[in-house]
Parts: C-alpha cells; sequence; structure tokens
C-alpha cells in the first residue's frame, strides 16, 4: 500500500514537471500547445543519444537535455508560435497537432521506432526496502520525487520573489496593463516558453526510465499532460501539482487494485471533475 | 418580404453547381468502379466531418472526441446485425437512435468551461468509450475487433459487393439524404440562432435565445450523424474494431473539416476528398513517413491561413 | 486434311501465345504490414527479410516476374480490410502476406474467402487465425505452441507456483489459456492470471501486485516490442532479488531488442521458435546477410516469419508452374510444404494450413559480447495444440 503511494507520487511528480510548462503556457499566452509532448520526447532522446552514441554520463546528459529541449523552443517561440498568438484556439490545435506530427515521423526516421532503454548509473540503481517490504522504494524513483520537489520549489520562489516572477505574474493576469506599464511581454513569452520546454525536457529524460521512450510518446502521454492542466488550472503552481499527484496516485492505484479497469478510471475520474468544476479544482472563481 | 427573410434566406437557395456535384458524385460509382471502395470510405468520413461542423462550424465547440459517438454508431450497427437483424436500413436506425442517445446524455459536459475544458471533456469521453470497449471484449471482441458482421441486403435487394458498388450507392444516397435535411435546418431559424450564438454567447442570450437547450439539441444532432456514419462504416466493411473510438479519428476528421472550411455544410465533404486523395498520395510514396508531410502541411496551413493557401495570387502579399 | 491440321497448329500458335501473354504479367505479391504504430517494428523486420528474400532468389520465378507491393495498415483493422481490398481489386494481387497483429489477419479473412486469394500470416500468433478462412497459411508461430513448451518445462525445473501477466488480446488470452492448462495437467499451479491492456501499457502496477503475491515465477506475454519495458520493470521492483523468476515466451527477449535491456535480462529462459544464434549454417547465413543489408539489425523472429513467407509463395509458384490454375492451386501447392528454414525444419500442415515446427528453450547468455537467446533444450514437430477442428 505505502509502496503504491510511493509510486503514485514519483508518477505525479514526473507528470508535474511534464505538463508544469504547458501550464504556464496556456496561463501567459493562451495557446493550447498540443505539441508540448515533443518537446518532452526530444528531451528523452538527447539523454538516450548522448548516452548511447557520444558516451556521456547520466547527469550532465540530463542537464543538456533540458539545455536543448529549452534552446528548441526558444526557436520554435520566436519562428513559428509567435505568429499564432492572435489566431483561435482551433487553428492553435492543429497547428500544435501538426507540429507533433512532424515531431514523431522526424524521430521514427532519424533514430528508429524500437523503445529506447536508458542504462542508469549505479547508484541509481537498486532498491530500498523498509519495514519488511511494506515500503519498497526505488533509488530512481526516490531521486524523481526530490528532484521534482526542488524544481517545484525553485520554480514557486521564482515566481514569488524574483522580479522575472512577479513582471510573469503580471504578464498572465492582464497582458494589456502589464505591456502599457513597460514589462516586455514579448521577452517574458519568449523565456518562459523556453523554460517551460526545458522542464518538458528534462521530465521526458527522467522519465525515459519510468515511462519509456519511443517516438510515439507525445500522443501517447498528451492526454495525461492535458489532464493536469484542465484540473490544475493555470493561474497558481499548486494547483497542477496537486493534481498532478492525484492523477498519479488514482492512476497506480486503480491498475494495482481494479486491473480490470485500469486506465478508466483517470479518465472518468476526470471528465466528472471537469464536469463538476469547468474551470478547473484548484482555480478561484472564475479563471 | 422584408428585407431580413431575403438576407437571411439568401444562402438558402440551391446553387446550380451544387446540383451538378450532387449528380457527378451519385454518378461515381459508374465512373471510376475501380475506386468505389474509396468513394464510400470518402462518402462516410464526409458524412462524418458535416456532423461535427454542426458542433464545429455553427456551434463554434472544439470537440477532440466526436469519434465517440462515430464509434457507438458503429457498434450499436455491428452488434445489431451480428446478433438481432442483418437489414442495414433498420440497423442504421438503431445506429442513429443510440447515438443520440448518447450524445444528449453528454451535452451538459460541454455547456460550461472554457475552450480546453470542453476540449478535455470530450476527448475523455471519447477515451472512456474506447476503454469500455475494450473491457467488454465478450461483447465487442476487445483488441481483436468484432467479427463475423454479416450484413443482409439493401432494401432486401442489393448485396454488399466485393467490388464495394453497392457500399457506393448506400453511402452516397444516405449521405446525399441527410444533406438535404441539414440544409434544410441550418436555413431555418434554428440554425440562425446556432449562428448566433457561435458569434456572440452574450448577445444571443440577451435576445432571448435559450442557450443551453440550443446547444444540447443540436449536440445529439451532431451526435445522431456522426453515429449514421459509423454505422454505415461498420456496415460496409463487416467490421468494428477500437480505433473507431481513437484520437486519430477525432483529430482527422477535424482537420478535414478545417481545410474545407467550417459553416457551410460543403466543407465536410471537400476537406474529406481533399484529405484523403492528399493522404492516398503521400502515403503511396513514403508509407512510413507520410505523417510528416500531412503535420508539415498542417502546419503551413495554420500558419498561412485557409483562405491565403487556397488562393496562390495572394501568396505574395501581406494581408 | 490439310486445312485441319493447319487449324490444329494455328489453334496451338494461339494456345501457346496466350500463355507466354500470362507468363509475361507479373506475379503481385501484396504485403500489408504495420509500418507506422505501435508494431512499427515488426513491419520493419518483416519487409527488410521479404527483400532480402527477394534479392538472394531473384525475381522470376518459373518464367513470371514477381513484383512486392507492400503497403501500411498504421496497425487498424479497418485499414487492413479495405487495403487488402484495393490489392485484390485494383493491382490483382495473387497473394496477401503479412499481418502484424491477429485482429489485422482476422479482419482481412474475409476478403481472401471471397475472392479466393492464398493469405500467407507472416506475424499473428492465434490459434484461430487460420480457422477464419481456408485461404489462410502460416509461417509464423501461434502462441499455443510455445506457451505448452514452456508449462511442460517450467514444473520440472523447480516452478511450481506461477502468476501469469499478457496483453489483453488473441494471442495473450492464448498464451495464458494453455500455459495454465499445461501447468495444471504437470501438477503445477497459476495463482492469479493477470491481464494488460494491449495499448499504452503501463507494467509497474502490475508488476508491484505479482511482487506481492510471491509465486515462484512470472510468465510473460506481451506483443514484440514491448518484452523491455516489462524487463525494466521488473528489475526495477528488485523482483529477481526476491527470488521470483522470469519466464515466459520469446517475445520477451524479442531479438530486436534483446542487446538493449542490460545485464539484468542475463538468465532469463523463455520458449521460442527462433533465435538469432541458433547453430545452423543455414541460419548463419541469414543472420550475416540480414545484418549486412540492414545496417548490423539483427534479425527476430518477425523477419524469420516473412523470409519463410516468402518462400513458401516462390515454391508454390514454382509447382504451379507461375501460378496457373489460380488461388486455388496455389494454395493447393501451399499445403504440405517441407523445408529447413533459418529457424530449423519446418512444414505446413496440409490439414490445417498451419505451421508446424520445433520449439526451443532459451536461456539469454553473453556471446561475443552481446546478449542472446541461447537454446539449450528442443522440442520437434510442435502442431497447433489450439486447434479445435
Amino acid at each position: 500500500m505505502l509502496t503504491l503511494l510511493f509510486d503514485g507520487v514519483a508518477y505525479g511528480m514526473l507528470l508535474f514537471v511534464l505538463a508544469i510548462g504547458l501550464s504556464i503556457t496556456l496561463g501567459l499566452m493562451n495557446f493550447i500547445n498540443l505539441a508540448h509532448g515533443a518537446f518532452a520526447m526530444a528531451g528523452g532522446y538527447t539523454l538516450v543519444l548522448l548516452m548511447q552514441k557520444a558516451g556521456w554520463p547520466f547527469l550532465p546528459s540530463v542537464f543538456m537535455a533540458f539545455a536543448v529541449s529549452a534552446l528548441l523552443g526558444l526557436v520554435l517561440e520566436v519562428t513559428l508560435y509567435r505568429r499564432m498568438y492572435h489566431k483561435t484556439h482551433l487553428e492553435q490545435v492543429l497547428f500544435s497537432i501538426g507540429l507533433t506530427f512532424m515531431a514523431v515521423a522526424s524521430v521514427d526516421y532519424l533514430v528508429g521506432s524500437t523503445q529506447q532503454l536508458v542504462q542508469l548509473p549505479e547508484f541509481l540503481k537498486g532498491r530500498t526496502e523498509l519495514w519488511d517490504g511494506a515500503l519498497g522504494m526505488g533509488h530512481y524513483r526516490l531521486a524523481i520525487i526530490v528532484v521534482c520537489a526542488l524544481l517545484a520549489w525553485g520554480l514557486q520562489w521564482l515566481l514569488v520573489h524574483t522580479r522575472f516572477g512577479a513582471q510573469l505574474r503580471a504578464s498572465v493576469d492582464d497582458r494589456r496593463v502589464a505591456a502599457a506599464m513597460g514589462i516586455n511581454v514579448n521577452t517574458i513569452f519568449m523565456a518562459t516558453f523556453a523554460v517551460g520546454s526545458g522542464l518538458a525536457g528534462l521530465g521526458g529524460a527522467l522519465g525515459a526510465e519510468v515511462l519509456g521512450l519511443d517516438p510515439v510518446f507525445p500522443l501517447k502521454f498528451m492526454i495525461y499532460f492535458l489532464i493536469v492542466v484542465a484540473v490544475g488550472g493555470t493561474s497558481s503552481l499548486t494547483g497542477p501539482l496537486l493534481a498532478a499527484l492525484l492523477l498519479g496516485i488514482a492512476d497506480v492505484a486503480g491498475k494495482y487494485y481494479v486491473p480490470k479497469l485500469g486506465a478508466f478510471i483517470v479518465y472518468t475520474l476526470m471528465v466528472l471533475i471537469l464536469m463538476w468544476r469547468p474551470q478547473g479544482l484548484f482555480t478561484r472563481g472564475n479563471a | 418580404m422584408s428585407t431580413t427573410s431575403i438576407s437571411l434566406g439568401a444562402g438558402s437557395r440551391a446553387r446550380w453547381w451544387e446540383f451538378a456535384v450532387w449528380i457527378l458524385l451519385l454518378l461515381l460509382p459508374v465512373l471510376l468502379p475501380k475506386h468505389s471502395l474509396l468513394v464510400s470510405e470518402i462518402t462516410i468520413i464526409a458524412l462524418f466531418a458535416m456532423s461535427l461542423d454542426l458542433v464545429l462550424g455553427y456551434s463554434g465547440i472544439v470537440s477532440l472526441g466526436h469519434a465517440a459517438f462515430f464509434g457507438t454508431g458503429a457498434y450499436a450497427a455491428a452488434l445489431f446485425a451480428k446478433h438481432i437483424n442483418p437489414d442495414p436500413l433498420t440497423g442504421l436506425l438503431v445506429a442513429t437512435l443510440v447515438s443520440a442517445a448518447l450524445g444528449l446524455v453528454c451535452s451538459p459536459g460541454i455547456l460550461r468551461g472554457s475552450d480546453l475544458t470542453r476540449l478535455m471533456v470530450t476527448l475523455g469521453i471519447a477515451l472512456i468509450l474506447q476503454e469500455l470497449a475494450n473491457k467488454m471484449d465478450h461483447i465487442t471482441g476487445g483488441a481483436d475487433g468484432l467479427q463475423g458482421v454479416l450484413m443482409g441486403p439493401v432494401l432486401g435487394r442489393f448485396e454488399f459487393d466485393l467490388m464495394g458498388q453497392t457500399a457506393a450507392y448506400y453511402a452516397l444516397a444516405v449521405t446525399l439524404l441527410v444533406f438535404l435535411l441539414l440544409r434544410r435546418w441550418v436555413h431555418s431559424p434554428f440554425g440562425f440562432s446556432l449562428k448566433a450564438i457561435r458569434d456572440n454567447r452574450l448577445r444571443a442570450q440577451a435576445i432571448g435565445i435559450p442557450l443551453h437547450a440550443r446547444l444540447m439539441a443540436v449536440y445529439t444532432l451532431a451526435a445522431a450523424i456522426a453515429g449514421l456514419a459509423g454505422g454505415m462504416q461498420a456496415q460496409t466493411t463487416g467490421f468494428a474494431s477500437l480505433d473507431v473510438f481513437g484520437f486519430d479519428r477525432s483529430a482527422d476528421v477535424l482537420l478535414m473539416l478545417v481545410i474545407g472550411g467550417t459553416g457551410w455544410l460543403w466543407g465536410g465533404l471537400m476537406g474529406a476528398v481533399l484529405f484523403k486523395t492528399l493522404h492516398s498520395l503521400v502515403s503511396a510514396l513514403t508509407p512510413q513517413y507520410w505523417t510528416f508531410w500531412i503535420g508539415l502541411f498542417l502546419v503551413l496551413l495554420m500558419l498561412v491561413g485557409r483562405e491565403k493557401l487556397l488562393r496562390p495570387w495572394t501568396w505574395g502579399r501581406r494581408s | 486434311m490439310k486445312t485441319f491440321l493447319n487449324l490444329r497448329a494455328l489453334m496451338l500458335t494461339l494456345g501457346m501465345t496466350a500463355l507466354a501473354a500470362q507468363a509475361q504479367e507479373s506475379f503481385k505479391i501484396g504485403l500489408i504490414l504495420p509500418m507506422t504504430g505501435q508494431q512499427a517494428t515488426t513491419g520493419k523486420q518483416i519487409e527488410a527479410a521479404a527483400r532480402l528474400f527477394m534479392a538472394q532468389n531473384g525475381d522470376k520465378v518459373a518464367g513470371r516476374k514477381v513484383e512486392l507491393i507492400i503497403k501500411d495498415d498504421g496497425g487498424i483493422p479497418d485499414a487492413a480490410k479495405r487495403i487488402a481490398q484495393e490489392l485484390v481489386v485494383n493491382d490483382k494481387v495473387g497473394v496477401l502476406g503479412g499481418f502484424g497483429l491477429t485482429p489485422l489477419a482476422l479482419a482481412t479473412a474475409p476478403i481472401a474467402t471471397q475472392s479466393k486469394t492464398p493469405m500467407v500470416v507472416m506475424a499473428a500468433a492465434t490459434s484461430i487465425i487460420t480457422e477464419a478462412s481456408p485461404f489462410i497459411v502460416r509461417t509464423s508461430f501461434t502462441l499455443a505452441q510455445c506457451s505448452v513448451a514452456m508449462g511442460d518445462w517450467a514444473p520440472k525445473n523447480g516452478i511450481k507456483r506461477v502468476v501469469t501477466l499478457v496483453s489483453d488480446y488473441g494471442p495473450g488470452i492464448d498464451a495464458e489459456r494453455f500455459f495454465k492448462e499445461r501447468m495444471l495437467l504437470n501438477s503445477g499451479q497459476v495463482i492469479e492470471s493477470l491481464r494488460v491492456p494491449l495499448r499504452n501499457p503501463d507494467f509497474a502496477p502490475f508488476l508491484q501486485k505479482v511482487r506481492d503475491l510471491k509465486p515462484d515465477a512470472l510468465f510473460v506475454f506481451v506483443p514484440s516490442g514491448a518484452g523491455a519495458a516489462v524487463m525494466k520493470q521488473f528489475l526495477e521492483r528488485g523482483m529477481d532479488k526476491a527470488g521470483i523468476k522470469l519466464i515466459g515466451t520469446g517475445d520477451l527477449t524479442d531479438d530486436d531488442q534483446l542487446n538493449d535491456m542490460g545485464e539484468g535480462a542475463l538468465g532469463v529462459v523463455t520458449s521460442h521458435h527462433y533465435s538469432a544464434v541458433h547453430p545452423s549454417a543455414v541460419n548463419k547465413k541469414f543472420v550475416d546477410a540480414f545484418k549486412k543489408a540492414n545496417n548490423g539489425m539483427r534479425p527476430n523472429f518477425m523477419a524469420v516469419g516473412g523470409y519463410d513467407g516468402m518462400r513458401v509463395i516462390y515454391e508454390a509458384l514454382k509447382n504451379t508452374k507461375g501460378g496457373q490454375g489460380g488461388g486455388e492451386a496455389l494454395l493447393a501447392a501451399m499445403k504440405g510444404q517441407i523445408f529447413e528454414s533459418p529457424r530449423g525444419q519446418i512444414f505446413i500442415d496440409a490439414q490445417t494450413r498451419d505451421i508446424v515446427q520445433n520449439i526451443y528453450l532459451r536461456r539469454v547468455e553473453k556471446k561475443d559480447g552481446e546478449l542472446y537467446n541461447v537454446e539449450f533444450d528442443v522440442i520437434k514437430e510442435v502442431k497447433d495444440p489450439g486447434k479445435t477442428k
């Protein structure tokens, strides 16, 4: 039972890191970016390719995964996404789906469609058993929880205690007034999008071991990111965090206790929550 | 007649080319007998896209899960034919009614919330149905699909043949009928009120249009027609499998509608023809990586905008 | 008299020209494979094997040119059926082949029957497939064959209590059923049977459940390509250290992925019909040629199914002198074929049209620095036990 909770929390934290970029993008730029999963995939493949082909060790590769995805996000934001901000949600959805298709096919072409396997460094393999097996903690999952928790805390600090964070929050709340106050909204968008994509890449790299990595990764997991964002709302950091944890635990517990229903539980839960509170579970009143 | 009713009624007169196109379509199984299969497939998808147009083009609701109703219709028709009665037309009626019922039940979900919420709810419903169909495999055949659906002859006379001729005529005839019905509906006060809701909800409410009732009604109607299309699909292919609920299907039909243009019923048909032709051509060239080119096409289409893309003479100009 | 002779000569010439004309027309083989989607690796392996066979054996059989048409069905049964219909009606193929998953084969079966076109199943593995149409011939394998072999081996090697974990579709259910039956027959026990969804499987919660049940071994079947994920989770949960052995059908240690699984896979015992390191001259030649033509990619059991499938088609063409007598004659020429495949000796049962082959028990070991399934035992000429007729 405790092991399940532990697994669920690890899964949830991972989902949080993966989805937080999407949440900020949606909240800030009002842009539904379904290609977010592609950035995660980019990070995952960066990790795998650096480790397998260039022989890099694990930790630097993870860092590079963040950097590469962030750079990719930066470039795409300036060249393509910027032109789509004023368009309708439908057009944004289709645009990002198109990007995703391109990413999936490109990766399939360049790397092949087999599942990519990550060789973890020794200090991350292994497992600690507590209380006679009642709580089994894989070291890797433990590391994920720690890293993601630190990230969450770091992001919160960034938002609340730095100037950039204040400017970001202002732009989310009211873009026009923020621009009128002299905040360079374009730069904020660019930086935020880059960081959000970088985080996705980081999540993809960390998640390669736990979630698997193949070219259809963006399509497979997009629904989960979207659930986190829709249920968690876009106006805070804690909303998506709690939603991700809820999702992770519900998914793992559901598949354990009622394997016949499996993923069904997650979807039903989501639909019911959204029908009851369309603005998300953790958002104030009218978002 | 007042100016209002003249201008409102202007769109409802059938233009000459509409007749011409429909006559051509109905003659396709004769003109291109080798491609009858493709003809029936495109027609069915066009009908599906038309139903989505009701929801998207005429009411402004972005749905990523319309395949939920397509799939329900498909399984309903297949199961009906297998266990109760192999007559196609009765099966089609059953499929339509079942999907309509489902649409009615799900319609409260799309009333509130932002675009993202609606997207998620519609997507979620489709996924739930897919999972359900997967789990209830003693009824639906699960991941293996529903086998052994043998259809009886249409109207007691026309058997479904290997060449697909009967299927093509069947699909075309049904689609034409529905198209005519929809045309009447869309150019009626009901249809106009939908457009009003799409353009400005607040104002529509202000002048007394019953928002929720209208939206629920149109969603149910769209679900019914999607179910009709799904039922035809199951009947003409003799098969139903889990991917009738798939995200791919919902996304494809959304794409077709956008290519063809929302808000005028022809969008579904045009988009279906264009997309399927594009798909056939591209995947004949590269069977493995055609999704890349479709993706590229999508990105360009969205960046440039449909109006500009289809008018090459405007490419040089800045809008 | 002379006119009569002349008439006969004329008719003979006409007849021969007609024959010659028919021989000039190429014989088309339509392969329907999942080239995109979750089963894309299957499509790739079979395509590579088919092309290798044609490269090695030329594209002319019995005076007729052979053409290969490859179409992607994306793993969707609807698409497979429609593509089959188009291939038969528009392209006029003489034989259909491929079929990466059971639903794809089952959907296409009615087309084969209606059009009297032989259908060579090169990958799908549920027993009932060959019963779906009298025109179906299989060169892959059935889960029943492999599971039964494991159900015999396990109890004799100290494994009494097993939990089964299979993907929830035709082959998986077959594997579960036949393994369980054989275990029970040998006084073993299957304490729990878990089924994982075919799409987007997440093995972690299921494996956790297995851990809590503490069996002697976990028997796994997942389709080709998903084995790595299971292996990873198995090791991560420390199940090997908890004393639970991992056994299964060879799809788990698919040659395609095995080498990337890492040392944790060592010692896993599986039962299957093909290993890339099968010690025969025919196999060595096949593997070397395959690797050379495909950038060092190792062939797996899917490739061998495709390779042998092409052989069956070519032999049938030869025996019917270029396909005379249509689909029925070709089918008759396919039944009863017997030859040495890279996997060992095989033959196509004339009654059931299914493949009869050796099933090997293999253990994962390191050879020349790479991981391979090394065969240590064999059960010869296993007929598919899953046939109801």
